[in-house]
């Protein structure tokens, strides 16, 4: 039988801007914060996976955090980086063969939207040259084709942004720390409509770092820990909608997130009905409200009545995106999805400060979602 | 294509015709399924073919700020522009700019046929790229 997998430690670097920081040096607080928090010490790590997308190479750590020859592992799969970090790690220990490691993810973007070029994604130049290829794009088609199928209106999603906003303000990781209010959200400046700039999130830096470990290993050290249900990560399927399609397929299927999600919640051996807390991919206000029924939570169209009834608010049944998400966190790509596990991890054990969601917490979701078309889901349990 | 407009801002891409423009796509041989932009002419798992020039707005938004260069190669000077899907008749749903329509018409549904649409590059060249503007004669 395969070993069971804990998270036994988790650090973060503060998201935002840190002007006198590399992406890189954010990674080594975050770790040295993970072995802090659980009395552990740089050389009890048997084996690290982690990354970045555009802050360098995880492994040149060991500079900083010491020569011990460990097998450092970097991983590169774009907005999945951290994900496939953590996927990495998970199957390490779940095979038995190292019992403690680290999962690592940091970033460093530049100001203003991504710039991807053409030829990197098997696209032809006139795609770009023409004004075609913008993330941003995408997301206010998405959104806005599921708004005119499922009737959401632009005030569901600004209510979106107003919780994410007011979350933020608990979280001493968010980067956007001041509530706004949801007149002003949907009065902003319009960047691609129906989306407004508050209802986006921009690219920023940040850096986390998760410790995992056997069930041996979890036992034998006593800390806090959370239980690794389920680490899936999965491409898109026939028939899905992604970022930096120049045409789509007439007849129309599945998502990434779908068949992630599915696949994670068998792995799991549970249901969306059983999640306590979620967190979910906002990268603007439109994907938390389509995430939320791509991940099994809800039916197509209910997200209006559940975000009025304030729901997924930290003190609603469905707490989502406690820290702020993406929105007041900003996404720096490779730290992103492991933010999401980690604020799982402290709610779960109960650490989570201002921000802690009320009552007994058992089961966390976290879905980071990327171009050019995948998923990744980790269900963990206290 | 009409001689008057310039040459198109890619090859394999705007099939040439008399009253106006298509765009080429790729049907795979083994599964009929089409794929645009089309695959390279001698690529023997794909027959070259053109797709229909009308269809409905799948999705749309307005492209509200200058994109990053690279990629984007049009003048400094910026203009928001609509974009969209559409889906055209029995075939495939094709992105591309929205034109002759104001952003307050702009719904899904419309009716749209494809148009050529002069493209000035940064440096002030002009290509022939596509769009899609509201198709009159359907009364849509």
């Amino acid at each position: 039988m395969s070993e069971e997998v804990f998270i036994v430690g988790a650090g973060i670097h503060p998201f935002g801007r840190t002007p006198g920081l590399s992406g890189l040096q954010q990674g080594v607080f975050a770790v040295r914060q993970a072995l802090e928090r659980a009395g552990l010490a740089w050389r009890d790590i048997q084996f690290a996976f982690g990354g970045s997308d555009a802050a360098g190479n995880a492994d040149t750590m060991v500079s900083e955090l010491g020569l011990t020859g460990i097998p450092f592992i970097n991983v590169s799969n774009g907005c999945a980086t951290g994900g496939s970090a953590m996927f990495g790690a998970y199957n390490t220990i779940k095979s038995g063969e190292f019992d403690l490691g680290l999962a690592v993810g940091f970033d460093k973007h530049p100001r203003g939207s991504f710039s991807p070029l053409p030829a990197d994604w098997g696209l032809p130049d006139w795609y770009g040259e023409t004004g075609l290829m913008l993330t941003t794009q995408f997301f206010a088609m998405k959104i806005q084709r599921y708004m005119s199928l499922y009737g959401i209106t632009a005030h569901t999603l600004g209510a979106v942004a107003e919780k994410a906003f007011a979350n933020g303000v608990l979280t001493d990781h968010a980067w956007r720390r001041e509530a706004v209010d949801i007149d002003t959200i949907l009065h902003s400046q319009m960047v691609s409509d129906p989306l407004t700039k508050f209802m986006f999130c921009s690219p920023g830096e940040g850096a986390v770092a998760l410790l995992l470990a056997s069930g041996r290993k979890a036992r034998e050290l006593g800390l806090p820990t959370v239980r690794l249900r389920a680490a899936a990560v999965r491409t898109r399927p026939a028939g899905s909608f992604e970022v930096f399609s120049p045409a789509l397929d007439l007849e129309r299927g599945g998502s990434p997130t779908s068949v992630a999600s599915q696949a994670a919640y068998d792995m799991a051996g549970v249901g969306p009905e059983d999640i306590d807390i979620a967190q979910l991919q906002d990268t603007e206000a439109g994907a938390e409200i389509m995430h939320m029924a791509e991940n099994g939570f809800c039916a197509d169209g209910e997200q209006a009545a559940w975000i009025a009834e304030g729901r997924t608010r930290i003190d609603g049944s469905l707490p989502v995106n406690t820290d702020g998400g993406c929105l007041a966190c900003g996404e720096p790509i490779g730290a992103s999805g492991l933010r999401q596990v980690y604020e799982n991890y402290m709610q779960l054990i109960g650490q989570a400060g201002a921000r802690q969601a009320p009552g007994k917490l058992r089961l966390g979701y976290s879905h980071v979602y990327g171009a050019p078309g995948v998923s990744a889901v980790a269900i963990v349990e206290r | 294509m009409p001689d008057t407009l310039p040459v198109p801002i890619a090859d394999g891409l705007i099939c040439p015709d008399a009253d106006g423009i298509a765009l080429f796509a790729s049907r795979e041989r083994t599964t009929n399924r089409l794929c645009f932009p089309a695959r390279p002419e001698d690529d023997p798992r794909y027959d070259r073919v053109v797709l229909p020039r009308t269809g409905r707005v799948w999705s749309w938004t307005v492209q509200r700020f200058r994109p990053k260069s690279p990629p984007y190669a049009g003048p400094e000077a910026f203009e928001p522009y609509a974009v969209g899907y559409v889906e055209l008749d029995g075939a495939l749903i094709v992105e591309g700019r929205l034109v002759d329509v104001a952003f307050d018409d702009l719904a899904i549904g419309m009716a749209m046929r494809i148009v050529p649409l002069p493209f000035e590059m940064t440096d002030g060249t002009l290509r022939t790229s596509f769009g899609f503007a509201p198709d009159k004669g359907l009364g849509a």
